[in-house]
């Protein structure tokens, strides 16, 4: 019997990185006294009236270019009705009809068993990427029978960008999201922080026969981490599998990922089919972007934005970022992703290599083997590692000029770790770990150790 | 502000010193008090007016006024959002609701130094044609208390009196409509998305001013169809109206939808040659159930311009019969989404239901709403459905842009203005009135007013002359996109030809003198 295939999609929404929310000028900042960045337009008073955010609107086109999607130069909003506490207007103001951006594609890669020799690239088709509200936050109050609502998060501008359904197992979705986060991470569109909310993965998971239809879907949602990602949809997918193959069949349903039980169950909420009642937001004209082409004389340069002119702005994105690393210094792609994959690594890295004179090739391996793990261990970021860039440098040099063994090296760093503030130099010379350079010294000390041990010699002389 | 300008009564007066803003206020308040029969406001702001008059009149003593609106008394209706003051919109579901801001409109007249009466009554939600449906009542046309009325009725039987005999004003702006009329104020906004300025304008014997949609910002107006709405302006003369729309027209960057080019406010010009004119008289405005009255007002209307020299001919827009039902699905359908929000849960009535959100959310909307507004929620809710929206929705958005382009095709043909009746009939007794439901009123009185919303094309109903029954009738002007200008002129000329009389109004006052001012009729 021929094996499942497995078929994930992802719809990803990620916050936007501005100073003001999507359609009213209330502040946007996490953790903030409940109610208090909540503006009337936010809270849905009668009367009001959207204004779009400029920044918003580049965030986005920043995004979709990142992501080789065509921007569309006219894209529409659409109001999406549904009720509920956190949704004080009853609709989210969204784009269905015509997103802002369409047809991109986003590639990532992936180690091959586990082997960080073995990378492989995939691609996933971006469908489209939308600009649209957050809504505010409830939050349960079962043992008083209440429901508070908080809505600082109401209207915040949020990127919703679709990921067709071309990868087929959690680790594919978790580097992708991986690859996503880092890019709206360069790009500043978004701080995308899951922990923070700031990046909220839903997952499309199905599986079929080779040569068959595509399977009924389940949604999968309340996932909080890429690893949690990576397990949820792997849990998802042999869910589908033992059901299938005992006979049973899939709704078309949302489920949660319980983190702690490690499995998705079905959500309550969620009842019956939502008919959404589409309708075009009226207060709202169609948003024109335009290009060095089509801009027409005398626009006020405040009232448009360029497409075109963001393009030339666009920072390296992180293949590009990549790729020069490995380049520039003869480090392998692997590496170059592990560097990127940690903030602010791929920066320490390049300031040691400026101040030793060991090759890159060498320096990759303190960084990536001694450092890493050593952070990882402590649960430290680069930005709070007591041994910085000029200190392992030192290091790195007494080695290079063979002042001391690796060995010694390895037992410097530990020192360094306790952040005592010691040079190397002053712990190689405390724990006396300098490398004996002169030969006429090493003579000495190898015939000593051989006086020392004089019927050891004599047995190993006569075999 | 407007500078200089010609002469205008009212304002003149209070630039003269020959009235005081607080006296002219007090006046007001008084006479609102001796009209409260009318039930036109809902809401009288006594204290927060009488501060405005008198810092109006420091600055007349300064001999520094704001311009031709400052210490003029004003009334708006009461889906405007007024700070600090009570907004209802004539329904459960706001009562008690002081806003926390002001609506652009409103802030641009108290801008202007214009005094705030009170907040007036319409339809709940501006949902009708009569201004009968609202939670406070209904509102009397004041010409139901004219000599002309009076002396024109017969009393049918022993047993009915005045009382019963009362006409409506047309809605839903009707307390503003009936606040002018009355002389309770010198102007007052309304709001127009299917005629609700222009109806009950024409049925209370004043000017209505529908403007181009875009021109007036409609943040802080709630909303009632967003793709049709557009604040109106309610005046006793053409002059006014102008004056008020100068001080409210332009682009706010809190309002999307207004343009943005600069808007350049303007003087009415005294007209004296209509031969370069073109009238149109679009043919479908004959439409069933046309008073012979208004026919007749409508054809002497129509030979006053020929006979002065402008071309008149008779036009067509085809597709006029198609606006009401057009006009019903997108309004329900605007209407179910613009009302989702009124849950409870951040202003507005909550019910004391709470056994859960789901049903604290219905009991509270069946509480705060009437069935009227519930009725459009239910309708506009089936257009939006999946299976219905290409059938109802989209296809009546292909429609309106028919409709929209019959009247690009017209005025692309050299006619510059139309020329059309505003309502079939003269105000009808209210008791008549209510024999027939909400849906069904609105369908009929909303046929000759409806497609310029469709459009978003300015409109003007000017008050012609009085019916068999002594009451007014009013015929409607249409122009171009933007064209104001053009339209209030030809308004003006025309409102110059037919003179129409002064509403004789019989009220108990205290103070007759009093009185003198407010039979001026314009402040400008």
């Amino acid at each position: 019997l021929a094996p499942w295939v497995p078929v994930v999609g992802l719809e990803i929404h990620a916050q936007i990185s501005s100073n003001s929310k999507l359609f009213s000028g209330s502040q946007v900042q996490f953790a903030a006294p409940p109610n208090s960045l909540v503006s009337f337009f936010d809270a849905s008073l009668p009367g009001t009236l959207p204004v779009l955010n400029r920044r918003c609107v580049e965030a986005a086109v920043m995004t979709g270019l990142a992501l080789k999607c065509s921007i569309n130069k006219k894209s529409l909003f659409d109001r999406k009705h549904y009720f509920y506490a956190d949704l004080p207007a009853g609709y989210q103001i969204t784009q269905q009809r015509v997103p802002i951006a369409v047809n991109g594609s986003l590639s990532y890669s992936l180690c091959i068993d586990n082997k960080m020799s073995q990378m492989v690239t995939k691609t996933v088709r971006i469908k489209q990427i939308q600009l649209e509200q957050d809504s505010g936050k409830s939050l349960h109050d079962d043992a008083r029978s209440q429901t508070l609502v908080d809505l600082n998060r109401a209207g915040v501008g949020l990127m919703e960008v679709v990921m067709e359904p071309d990868m087929c197992c959690g680790e594919e979705a978790a580097a992708a999201v991986r690859e996503l986060q880092l890019i709206l991470q360069t790009l500043g569109s978004s701080q995308a922080v899951m922990a923070e909310g700031q990046l909220r993965v839903d997952a499309n998971v199905s599986v079929h026969r080779p040569g068959e239809h595509y399977g009924v879907r389940t949604e999968v949602k309340n996932i909080n981490s890429v690893r949690f990602l990576a397990k949820a949809v792997d849990y998802e997918i042999q869910r589908q599998i033992e059901e299938l193959e005992s006979g049973g069949t899939i709704l078309n349903e949302t489920r949660a990922f319980d983190s702690k039980l490690g499995c998705t169950v079905p959500m309550r909420d969620k009842e019956g089919k939502q008919d959404y009642r589409f309708m075009p937001e009226p207060n709202l004209p169609p948003l024109i972007l335009y290009d060095a082409k089509s801009l027409p004389a005398n626009t006020n340069h405040q009232q448009v934005v360029n497409i075109d002119w963001i393009h030339e702005r666009l920072p390296d994105l992180p293949s590009v970022k990549r790729a020069k690393l490995v380049e520039r210094y003869g480090i392998l792609p692997e590496h170059s992703f592990t560097l990127l994959n940690e903030d602010g690594l791929a920066e320490f890295f390049e300031n040691v290599v400026k101040q030793t004179q060991m090759k890159p090739k060498k320096v990759i391996g303190w960084i990536l083997n001694d450092l890493l793990s050593y952070l990882k261990q402590h649960s430290l970021t680069v930005k709070e590692s007591p041994v910085s860039s000029f200190l392992l440098a030192d290091l790195l040099n007494l080695l290079e000029k063979k002042e001391i063994s690796s060995t010694a090296a390895k037992q410097v760093l530990v020192e360094l770790w306790k952040g005592e503030g010691k040079t190397p130099l002053e712990i190689v010379k405390e724990k006396k770990l300098e490398l004996i350079q002169d030969q006429k010294e090493l003579e000495q000390i190898c015939q000593a150790v051989i006086d020392g041990q004089e019927n050891e010699v004599i047995m190993m002389v006569l075999g | 502000a407007l500078k200089g300008g010609s002469r205008f009564q009212v304002s003149a007066a209070l630039t003269e010193g020959r009235v005081a803003p607080t006296e002219l206020c007090q006046r007001c308040l008084s006479l609102i008090k001796s009209t409260k029969f009318l039930n036109a406001y809902i809401t009288v702001a006594e204290e927060t007016a009488l501060k405005q008059a008198e810092e109006s009149e420091k600055r007349y003593r300064r001999g520094q006024p704001l311009g031709v609106l400052d210490g003029i008394p004003i009334a708006v209706k009461d889906n405007f959002n007024t700070a600090g003051i009570e907004t209802t919109c004539a329904s459960n579901m706001l009562k008690g609701y002081i806003s926390p801001y002001n609506a652009t409109v409103v802030q641009r007249l108290l801008d202007q130094g214009a005094v705030l009466l009170g907040k007036t009554n319409l339809d709940e939600f501006a949902m009708g044609s009569g201004s009968t449906d609202g939670v406070f009542g209904p509102v009397r046309n004041p010409w139901s208390y004219s000599r002309q009325y009076k002396e024109k009725s017969v009393p049918k039987s022993h047993s009915e009196d005045e009382e019963s005999n009362w006409v409506i004003t047309g809605g839903s702006s009707g307390g503003s409509a009936a606040a002018v009329s009355s002389f309770t104020c010198f102007a007052a906004l309304g709001s127009d998305t299917g005629g609700s300025t222009r109806n009950p304008a024409a049925h209370c014997g004043v000017v209505g001013l529908k403007p181009t949609y875009g021109l007036i910002s409609r943040h802080g107006l709630i909303p009632l169809v967003n793709s049709m709405d557009v604040p109106g302006i309610l005046t006793r003369c053409v002059d006014d109206a102008a004056v008020v729309l100068g001080s409210l027209a332009g682009h706010d960057p809190k309002d999307s939808t207004t343009i943005q080019d600069n808007f350049k406010p303007f003087e009415v010009p005294n007209l004296t040659d209509v031969s370069k004119l073109s009238i149109g008289i679009p043919k479908e405005y004959h439409a069933p159930g046309l008073s012979s009255e208004i026919l007749a007002l409508w054809s002497k209307a129509a030979d006053l311009f020929k006979n002065a020299g402008a071309k008149v001919i008779e036009v067509s827009l085809p597709h006029t019969r198609y606006s009401i039902v057009c006009y019903h699905v997108l309004c329900t359908a605007e209407v179910a989404s613009n009302m989702a929000r009124f849950d409870g849960l951040e202003y507005g009535h909550r019910s004391d239901m709470n056994k859960s959100t789901e049903s604290m959310y219905a009991a509270t909307r069946r509480e705060g709403f009437n069935d009227v507004v519930r009725g459009r929620i239910l309708s506009g809710n089936y257009f939006l459905l999946k299976q219905n929206y290409e059938n109802y929705f989209i296809k009546a958005q292909k429609v309106r842009r028919l409709i929209a382009n019959d009247f690009v095709k017209v005025f692309g043909s050299g006619v510059d203005i139309l020329l059309t009746p505003t309502t079939l009939s003269d105000a009808v007794p209210y008791m008549e009135f209510i024999k027939e439901d909400n849906r069904t009123r609105s369908a009929q009185d909303d046929i000759l007013t409806q497609a310029v919303n469709m459009a978003g094309l300015p409109a003007i109903n000017v008050p012609t002359g009085l019916s068999e029954r002594g009451l007014p009738l009013g015929l409607q002007f249409i122009g171009q996109s933007f064209q104001e200008k053009q339209l209030l002129t030809v308004a003006k000329w025309f409102e110059k030809q037919v003179k129409f009389p002064m509403i004789q109004l019989e009220v108990k006052r205290h103070d007759h003198s009093a009185f003198q001012h407010q039979k001026s009729a314009s402040f400008s």
